[in-house]
C-alpha cells in the first residue's frame, strides 16, 4: 500500500467521521429545539398559575383516609354525625364516635390537644395549643368571634365564614352551621355501612360467633351486606368491571371472526382478483383509520349508550387491524402444506381448512390475545366516554371532586384487572400454542 | 403423541391405530368442547351487554348510517366552508399531534432506561432488575384515562395532562419491547469497552445501542402511530386538541354538523398519513436490519 492510498483511505475516514460526529450532535439539537417550542406551545411557564396545588394536596390525602363530619345545625342545634358527611355514612340515632363526648355541651377530642366544644346558643369554643381559645357566637347568617385581626396562614375568617386548618382536623364554621371534620387513615365503612348489624364486627365474630342478625346466618348476612353496602357498591363496580372485560372480549373476538375470511379476500395468494383485493384492503384502512373514537360517537348515535356500544367501537376499529394483520400472515404461509393438501383430492374449503389455518393459528392466536388485553384498556377509556364499565364510575367519581378513595380504589381495581388480563392472556397463549406444536 | 413399546411388535400396529384415533377422537372433544364454551360465551354475553346497553342491538342496526348521513349530507350543503373549518381546526389537529410526539419521545427515553436497567446482561444495577421489571408492569397497565383525569383535576385541562399520561404508559409498554430487543443484543462489543474501562453510560451508548436502534426506532413509530389515536381520545374527555374540539362540536347538535365533519376529516386523514409514512419506515428499519 503507497502513502497516497493511505492518505485517501484516512481523508475518506475523516470525512466519515465528521459526518458521523455532526449528526451524533444534530439528533439531540433537533430534539431540544422540539422541546423548546413545545415548551411554548404548550404553555408549560402558564402551567403554575394553572395548577391547583390545593387540590393536589386534597386528592392525596383524601386518597388513603376518611374524615368524620360533626355538624350542628345552627337553626335547629341538631347535631348529626356522618363518615364523609354522607347521609350513606350517618350514624344512627343515639350513636355517635367515642371521640365527642357531653349532653349539653357537646365536646370534640380532635386529639393532641385540639377541642372543639359546641355550647349552647349556636355558641362554639375552639381550643388549641399554642394559640389563643377562640369563641364564635352565630348569629343569622354572620359570625361574631374574638379572632385577632392578624391571622396565622391556616386561619381564614370573614364575618360570615370561619376556615380553620390544623393537622388533626378541619373546623368550619358558617352562620346556618357549624362543622368539624376530623381525620383517619383508611377506608371506612368499606365493608359494612354504619346501619349493618356486622359492622365493627371481627372476622372471626362473623364466622365462628354468635348469630348477630336473627334473620339471617352470620356469613350469608355479612357477605349480602358487604355486597350491597350503599357507600362503596361493591355490587356495581363488580359489574362495571365485568362490562369492560366484558366489551374487550366481544369487540376482540368478535373482530377476529370478522376479519378472518376477509383477510382472505385481501392476501394475494388466495384472492386472485386484483379489484376485490384492493377493496378489502382499502375497507380495512377506513375501519383503522376511522378511529375507536370516532366509531363510539357515531355508534352511541344509534345504540345509546352502554357496552354493547363500546363492544362494537372496538370491533369496528379492530376488524380494520386484525384484517390486516392477518392478511399478512397469510401471504406468508408455505406453499407445500397446501400443496401437499391439495393432492390428496382436497376442495378449496378443506385445502383451507387442512393447509393454511393450522399454519397460521398460533400467529393469529398470539395477536388476538395481545388485543384482548390491550383492548381491556381501551374498553376503560371507551366506556368513559359512551357510558359504560368502570371507566365511567371512575370519571363520574372524578366529577365528583370528593370520593378521592373512591377514585383511589376504582384505580387500583383498573390497573389489578389489566394486569389480570396481562397475565391471562400469557398464560392462555402459552396454553394454546403449546398445545398446537 | 403416543409411546410405541419395541417389546409388543407384532400386535402393536392395531393398538398404535386404536390409540390414535381414540388421540384424534379425544381431540375433537376438546376442540368441540372449546368451541361451544366459545360460541355460549359470545353469545351470552353479547345478550348481556345488549340488556345493558340503553337502546337494543336489532332497534338500533338500522340506525347506524342516519348520523353519519347527517352530518355528511350538511356537510355537503355547506361544502363551500369546509376548506376554512379545516384552517380552523388545523392548531387543535397540529396540538394532538404534538401530544403524541412529545409523549412519544419522553416514553422512549424513560423506555430506554427501563429497558436497558431491567435486562440482565445489561443492568447497571442488577439486584434491581425486577424492580424497574414491577415499575415498567404497571406504568403499562395504568390506563392514559386514568393518569389523564387525575391531572386534569390537579392541572387544569390542555395539553400538558394528556401528555403525561401517555408518556407514563409509553415508556411502560416500550421499555416491556425494548427490553425483549435489548435481551437479543451481542454482549461481546459490551465486554470490549468494559475492557478498556468504559463507564455504563459509555457501553450502553457505544456498545448495545448501535445494535438495537433500528428495532428500537421501529417501535417507537409503532407507538406514535397509536399515540396519535390516544390523544385524540384523551382529548374528549377534556385534555386539548382535536377531541376537544370533537366533543364541544358534537354538543352543537344538528346545524353544526359541518364542524364535526371538518374534525372527522382531519382526524381521519392523520391518522391514515401517519400510519401509511410510519409503516414504510418501520420497513425499511427492520429490512436494513436483515443483513
Amino acid at each position: 500500500m503507497t502513502a497516497t492510498d493511505l492518505s485517501f483511505a484516512k481523508e475518506n475516514a475523516d470525512r466519515l467521521f465528521q459526518r458521523k460526529r455532526l449528526i451524533g450532535y444534530a439528533i439531540p439539537a433537533v430534539i431540544l429545539l422540539y422541546l423548546i417550542y413545545i415548551f411554548f406551545a404548550f404553555d408549560l411557564p402558564g402551567l403554575a398559575g394553572r395548577a391547583n396545588l390545593n387540590n393536589a394536596v386534597t386528592l392525596a390525602s383524601d386518597s388513603w383516609s376518611h374524615k368524620v363530619h360533626v355538624t350542628r345545625d345552627n337553626r335547629s342545634g341538631e347535631i348529626t354525625y356522618a363518615v364523609e358527611g354522607e347521609r350513606k355514612g350517618t350514624y344512627p340515632e343515639g350513636q355517635r364516635p367515642d371521640w365527642v363526648t357531653g349532653d349539653e355541651v357537646i365536646i370534640i377530642d380532635l386529639g393532641g390537644n385540639h377541642i372543639v366544644r359546641y355550647l349552647p346558643e349556636n355558641r362554639t369554643e375552639i381550643e388549641l395549643p399554642g394559640f389563643p381559645m377562640i369563641e364564635v357566637q352565630a348569629e343569622g347568617r354572620s359570625l361574631i368571634s374574638n379572632l385577632p385581626t392578624d391571622l396565622p396562614d391556616w386561619i381564614s375568617a370573614s364575618n360570615r365564614r370561619i376556615g380553620i386548618t390544623t393537622p388533626e382536623g378541619r373546623i368550619t364554621l358558617t352562620g346556618s352551621r357549624t362543622e368539624v371534620f376530623n381525620y383517619f387513615p383508611g377506608w371506612e365503612l368499606f365493608w359494612f355501612t354504619l346501619d349493618s348489624p356486622y359492622h365493627g364486627q371481627g372476622l372471626a365474630t362473623i364466622l365462628f360467633g354468635e348469630q348477630i342478625d336473627p334473620a339471617r346466618s352470620n356469613i350469608a348476612g355479612a357477605i349480602s351486606d358487604w355486597w350491597n353496602n350503599p357507600m362503596w357498591r361493591h355490587k356495581d363496580v363488580a359489574w362495571a368491571i365485568g362490562e369492560t372485560i366484558l366489551m374487550a372480549f366481544l369487540g376482540t373476538m368478535g373482530a377476529a371472526i370478522i376479519a378472518l375470511p376477509l383477510a382472505f379476500l385481501a392476501a394475494k395468494r388466495f384472492s386472485p382478483v386484483m379489484v376485490l383485493r384492493a377493496a378489502t384492503r382499502r375497507l380495512f384502512d377506513f375501519l383503522r383509520g376511522v378511529d375507536a373514537l370516532i366509531w363510539t360517537v357515531v355508534l352511541a348515535r344509534a345504540f345509546g349508550p352502554g357496552p354493547l356500544t363500546g363492544a362494537l367501537a372496538i370491533l369496528i376499529t379492530d376488524t380494520g387491524t386484525f384484517g390486516k394483520i392477518f392478511s399478512e400472515a397469510l401471504e406468508n404461509v408455505d406453499g407445500k402444506q397446501i400443496e401437499g393438501v391439495s393432492s390428496t383430492g382436497a376442495k378449496p374449503l378443506q385445502r383451507y381448512r387442512f393447509g393454511v389455518i393450522p399454519q397460521v393459528v398460533p400467529v393469529l392466536l398470539a395477536q388476538i390475545l395481545y388485543f384482548l388485553e390491550s383492548n381491556t384498556r381501551s374498553a376503560t377509556i371507551i366506556g368513559a366516554i359512551t357510558g359504560g364499565g368502570i371507566g365511567l364510575m371512575l370519571t363520574q367519581a372524578i366529577q365528583t371532586q370528593k370520593d378521592w378513595e373512591e377514585v383511589a380504589y376504582y384505580i387500583v381495581l383498573i390497573v389489578v384487572m389489566v394486569m389480570f388480563m396481562d397475565w391471562f392472556s400469557g398464560w392462555l397463549r402459552g396454553k394454546l400454542i403449546d398445545r398446537k406444536d | 403423541m403416543a409411546e410405541i413399546s419395541l417389546s409388543g411388535a407384532p400386535d402393536s400396529v392395531d393398538s398404535i391405530q386404536a390409540s390414535y384415533m381414540a388421540q384424534v377422537q379425544r381431540r375433537r372433544l376438546y376442540g368441540g368442547l372449546a368451541l361451544l364454551i366459545f360460541a355460549v360465551l359470545m353469545v351470552s354475553g353479547f345478550n348481556v351487554a345488549d340488556d345493558r346497553n340503553a337502546g337494543g342491538f336489532w332497534e338500533g342496526l338500522h340506525q347506524i348510517g342516519d348520523y353519519p348521513a347527517d352530518v355528511l349530507s350538511e356537510a355537503w350543503e355547506k361544502r363551500a366552508d369546509l376548506p376554512s373549518l379545516i384552517a380552523k381546526y388545523f392548531p387543535a389537529l397540529v396540538e394532538t399531534i404534538n401530544i403524541a410526539a412529545v409523549s412519544t419521545l419522553i416514553g422512549a427515553i424513560g423506555g430506554l432506561f427501563l429497558s436497558l436497567l431491567g435486562t440482565r446482561g445489561l443492568a447497571r444495577w442488577p439486584r434491581l432488575i425486577p424492580l424497574f421489571r414491577r415499575v415498567a408492569d404497571i406504568m403499562r397497565a395504568v390506563p392514559e384515562i386514568v393518569i389523564a383525569l387525575v391531572l386534569i383535576f390537579v392541572l387544569g385541562g390542555g395539553p400538558v395532562p394528556a401528555m403525561i399520561a401517555i408518556a407514563i404508559h409509553t415508556a411502560g409498554a416500550l421499555g416491556k419491547m425494548f427490553s425483549e430487543v435489548a435481551e437479543n443484543a451481542d454482549l461481546k462489543p459490551v465486554e470490549g469497552l468494559a475492557s478498556t474501562g468504559a463507564t455504563w453510560s459509555q457501553r450502553m451508548l457505544l456498545g448495545v445501542l448501535p445494535q438495537v436502534a433500528p428495532n428500537y426506532i421501529s417501535y417507537a413509530l409503532l407507538r406514535f402511530e397509536i399515540n396519535i389515536r390516544a390523544s385524540a381520545i384523551l382529548g374528549f374527555v377534556g385534555a386539548g386538541g382535536l377531541g376537544y374540539e370533537l366533543r364541544n362540536a358534537m354538543a352543537w347538535g344538528p346545524g353544526r354538523f359541518d364542524e364535526a365533519a371538518a374534525i372527522f376529516i382531519l382526524l381521519f386523514g392523520t391518522i391514515v398519513f401517519f400510519d401509511q409514512v410510519s409503516s414504510r419506515y418501520r420497513n425499511r428499519l427492520t429490512e436494513g436490519q436483515g443483513q
